[in-house]
């Protein structure tokens, strides 16, 4: 190509190299003189590139052909990946929670087939193919990577791969295939533990390539996206094996050339005990709310409910868009994982802990007394904080304050605490911290403070004013309501480091990592966090008063005639602020009534469990929260087997009638 | 009638480059047939790149009927849009495998980068022309900082090949306005020298894509891959290749990516070292138009665009073919006219419209 322009602005000779801001530049001709010798310049390197890729391609083509042809030749070598079989997971007794096996689906690869209507009206005669399988597969096409080939139905039964096995002919890109599939075979029961796989979507390619496991990954679909199968998803999912097949002219594999096997991934062995978990399900009944179950000693989850539940069976192939919906929709929130995600207030299951505070400061002794008279006032202010009991307790000390659960000794004592000290007491407790249980989501809730408050607040729709912290929050913070907001693992937790003597562990689910391959087991040691610095003296008055709770006040109902003694308080969340109004159950629609809480634990001498439960509007703890908590004791600690919902416990005898919880 | 016709037909034409346009659609034909080949003879994309062929070439003829000061104005505007776009992408964008380049805007997914690579040399040579006669360091300056700025945005998508692409577009306008020679070679120079630091900020998927390029057998199932195969493809095509539909690499899936990055494998090894160099004498004729339009254009800006879109045109086939047949790294650069994809195809005809408009428009070179 001859780059055929006048050459006119020369004009003496060659030019020095007059570069830009020379005064020769303000010559019009020099300029474009100066210019068509730098496009000059740039078509010969334009020619020297296209030369090279010239060379390049003479090197390949004809030096190199002979080599490459070969090469070509016997590359009818396909690397193909087998996907290694995912970990099984079990519960601590090798129940069986998620297991793989393998079945036929029948795939279709779109860049292959002219018409997938059409195809797919043909498949549908030999198989059966429903509606749904179509929009799943619509679906999965628009999200699809080039030339992937699509499941349209999974698990074939042996008479439609026999049938499709004698229409093959008529199907060009049309396979079936065995693949590897996911079950959970009790459903619903732990589901928000296990959790569940789907298939692997965009950002988890991202999170693969962030792994650098992208090779690994190849050939595999599916992938953890909830609970333990989220969590624990690297040590799950094992090592792909490649399988080198020689492929005919049509890419059809011939004969296998060489093979490296995957490796499974690991088992996951639970400390959660299942029996436990369905005998913990079943006594919610049709409630909604949580329990966690925490074996003291080792931070063991032995049993981890957040009710309604799903069936995780739904997820593998994809859900489909109806039963989604009514997942994802329902007022009941089965997908909220409660224990981790919902942070509820406490109410009354603080007031050990703030007991024991306030022994280890040294603001209260055990046999200190206050006066209740039905209601407390900061002094100098009209507004009255006022106690369940109508009347009040009278003369309460910290023993009472926690049987009874006096709620006028409470508030007094945040009107003498400063809010930063129970902060930092409390913390110790992992109130309004992450627990660090190994599963992904977990809320830090909120344990007020000043600084918490400051931050909250920050916005610049707020002012000073909003910003402050006020003894009133300290007050009604100091009988678990106000800004304070805990999971349930939360408080399992505090329960259990409480019943541990102060020796905090991280709650974990996973026990026991088993490789397959090397047969060795690996034990997740319990993982003592740290230890609350607490003077024995001072939990005894505080386990004592608990025992109390369970023998003689307000939880006694559900704990009577119980084979062992447990210790435990109860607990109401207000949902719905009554502004001085007397709360009336009946008169207030369901999902207003207050949340009902107990935390417990047992055998009260050396415990073996420690848990909380939550049932969401429940109304006073003791009556809905505290026989859940009873059956599950019953069924550890004896044996019992008590299926089927807690019945809410008797009123509680008269003279605790007025107690608050 | 006929006369009608014959005036419409002026009409529609008056503007077009005839040689141009011919050579673009030469390679776009060969396109399309070696799509067809790669996509396991589907029609599907060839509908998709037929349609949008179909807006490139509406949206070519409109711009070359407009004269290119009144493109000039829409520098600044598209530049500034351009930026905003990829400071949205940043912030709100698509994640596409792992990287955001996408920002979606409910109608459509648009890629703000390739937007940019219009953007960013209308805006330089815009500038240039605003200041001319009177340009100093300190104009170079600023234009190094309007090329640093896109070019950041794009390399933390991550998209390094694209940005290094970008960055390139403005250099060539910079080259053209006549950047000292001291000042590139020194640049080439500093460079140079830089590279062992810029090592540790790359990510380590383009580090390995590096290393892999150093040594293909490094990752055999990953980029090496690729990078191996292709050159496979190309060297079994021979003089004449395997005619088409018959290359084994392209259908017996050896080849990834092959009807979008690595089409020009599925070409080579099909249609041989005979095709290959036809391939080439079409991007020569295609560059080599480009710069005659450029030497005779009128104004400075319409030399500075005309010189940087052709340049660019360069690039990509360079850059493309290089990669393919295993002497440049592997960089997500598509074949120009040759790869799938609606996207790149209009913007290159986007180009293509604006060297026929500077051709067009050219005041007759008074001598």
């Amino acid at each position: 190509m001859a780059l055929r322009f006048p050459f006119r602005a020369g004009k003496r000779g060659y030019p020095s190299v007059a570069e830009l801001g020379s005064s020769e530049l303000k010559n019009p001709e020099r300029q474009v003189f100066l210019f068509r010798r730098r496009v000059v310049v740039a078509g010969l390197l334009v020619l020297a590139a296209f030369g090279a890729l010239l060379a390049r391609f003479v090197y390949l083509q004809i030096v190199q052909h002979h080599h490459y042809q070969t090469l070509a030749e016997t590359n009818r070598i396909a690397v193909v990946p087998i996907v290694p079989n995912r970990g099984v997971i079990t519960d601590r007794n090798g129940v069986v929670l998620a297991q793989s096996y393998s079945a036929y689906t029948l795939e279709l690869q779109p860049t292959r087939i002219r018409n997938l209507d059409e195809t797919i009206d043909a498949l549908a005669t030999i198989v059966d193919v429903q509606p749904r399988d179509r929009k799943r597969f619509r679906k999965l096409l628009e999200e699809s990577r080039n030339f992937e080939s699509l499941p349209l139905r999974t698990r074939l039964t042996d008479e439609e791969v026999a049938r499709f096995a004698v229409n093959r002919y008529r199907f060009p890109g049309v396979e079936i295939k065995a693949r590897l599939f996911r079950q959970y075979p009790f459903g619903e029961v732990a589901s928000h533990v296990v959790g569940y796989i789907g298939r692997i979507n965009d950002r988890d390619l991202a999170r693969i390539a962030e792994w650098e496991e992208t090779a690994n990954y190849k050939g595999s679909d599916y992938i953890g996206k909830v609970g333990v199968e989220l969590s624990y998803e690297r040590e799950l999912h094992g090592t792909t094996g490649v399988e080198e097949v020689e492929v005919d002219a049509a890419g059809r594999a011939v004969r296998t050339l060489s093979r490296t096997p995957p490796v499974a991934g690991n088992d996951l062995k639970l400390s959660l005990d299942i029996r436990l978990q369905e005998i913990a399900e079943a006594a919610f009944g049709a409630r909604r709310g949580a329990l966690v179950a925490i074996e003291p000693a080792t931070g063991d989850v032995l049993a981890f409910v957040s009710r309604p539940g799903f069936d995780p069976n739904l997820f593998v192939d994809g859900i489909d868009a109806v039963n989604w919906e009514l997942l994802n929709e329902s007022p009941d929130k089965p997908l909220l994982n409660r224990p981790l995600r919902g942070a509820y207030p406490p109410g009354s299951t603080i007031k050990p802990f703030l007991a024991l505070g306030a022994l280890t400061s040294g603001k209260r002794s055990a046999t200190q007394t206050i006066f209740d008279p039905g209601f407390f006032q900061i002094p100098g202010s009209a507004h009255r904080f006022r106690d369940d009991k109508k009347g009040g307790h009278g003369t309460v000390d910290m023993h009472k304050s926690i049987v009874a659960s006096c709620d006028t000794y409470y508030y007094m004592l945040a009107n003498e605490t400063d809010i930063d000290d129970t902060q930092r007491f409390m913390t110790q407790f992992s109130f309004g911290r992450k627990t660090g249980i190994d599963i992904e989501g977990e809320l830090t809730g909120v344990l007020p403070s000043r600084d918490w408050k400051r931050q909250r607040f920050a916005g610049k729709n707020y002012r000073d004013e909003h910003r402050k912290w006020y003894l009133g929050d300290s007050v009604s913070a100091g009988i678990g309501q106000g800004y304070n907001a805990f999971t349930p693992i939360q408080l399992a937790s505090a329960m259990a480091t409480l019943a541990n003597d102060g020796v905090a562990f991280r709650p974990h689910l996973v026990k026991y990592i088993r490789d397959l391959r090397t047969g060795t087991v690996r034990q997740l040691e319990p993982e003592p966090t740290h230890t609350v610095p607490l003077r024995a003296e001072h939990l005894a008055v505080i386990k004592t008063a608990l025992v109390g709770v369970a023998k003689e006040g307000t939880s006694a109902a559900a704990f009577r005639n119980s084979a062992y003694v447990s210790g435990g308080k109860t607990g109401t969340a207000q949902v719905f602020s009554l502004k001085g109004a007397e709360y009336r159950a009946s008169q207030i629609d369901e999902r207003l009534r207050d949340h009902a809480w107990y935390i417990a634990y047992a055998p009260a001498d050396k415990p073996t469990i420690a848990l909380a439960v939550l049932v969401e509007n429940g109304g006073f703890g003791a009556q809905a929260a505290a026989p859940i908590a009873r059956q599950v004791f019953d069924y550890y600690l004896t044996g019992e087997k008590k299926a089927g919902p807690a019945p809410a416990a008797p009123a509680p005898p008269p003279e605790a009638e007025d107690e608050s919880d | 009638m006929t006369a009608f016709l014959a005036r419409l037909w002026e009409a529609l034409t008056r503007r077009i480059d005839t040689f141009l346009l011919t050579v673009a659609m030469a390679i776009v034909g060969v396109g399309l047939i070696t799509l067809y080949s790669a996509t396991d003879q589907s029609f599907a994309r060839i509908d998709n790149q037929l349609v949008s062929l179909g807006v490139a070439l509406v949206l070519m003829w409109l711009i070359a009927n407009v004269p290119p000061q009144t493109i000039a104005r829409v520098a600044l505007p598209l530049y500034v849009l351009g930026v905003v776009l990829l400071v949205g992408v940043a912030l709100f964008g698509v994640t596409v495998n792992g990287s955001k380049r996408w920002l979606n805007l409910g109608l459509a997914r648009i890629q703000p980068s390739e937007l940019m690579k219009i953007a960013l040399p209308l805006m330089l040579a815009w500038y240039f022309q605003k200041f001319e006669g009177r340009l100093g360091w300190k104009d170079f300056l600023l234009a190094a900082v309007l090329i640093v700025v896109p070019v950041y945005l794009i390399k933390r998508q991550p998209d390094l090949g694209t940005s290094l692409l970008i960055g390139a577009s403005g250099f060539y306008v910079l080259y053209l306005a006549g950047l000292s020679w001291k000042v590139i070679v020194g640049l080439a120079a500093l460079a140079g020298a830089a590279a062992p630091m810029v090592w540790p900020l790359l990510r380590t998927y383009q580090q390995e894509r590096i290393l892999t390029f150093l040594d293909p057998t490094r990752d055999p199932l990953g980029t090496g891959y690729h990078s191996t195969q292709a050159s496979i493809a190309i060297g079994s095509g021979g003089v004449t290749g395997k005619g088409w539909l018959n290359g084994t690499q392209t259908h017996l899936d050896f080849l990834p990516e092959r009807h979008t990055d690595f089409i020009f494998a599925v070409f080579g090894e099909e249609f041989g070292l005979v095709g290959n160099v036809t391939l080439l004498v079409l991007y020569l004729l295609l560059v080599g138009r480009g710069l005659v339009i450029t030497a005779n254009a009128s104004t400075l800006f319409a030399r500075l665009i005309a010189g940087a879109i052709t340049l660019m045109f360069f690039t990509y086939a360079f850059v493309n073919m290089g990669m393919v047949s295993g002497v440049l790294p592997i960089v997500g650069v598509p074949l120009p006219m040759m790869s799938y994809g609606g996207t790149a195809l209009v913007s290159l005809f986007v180009g293509l419209g604006i060297l026929m408009s500077v051709q067009a428009h050219r005041k007759l070179v008074t001598s």
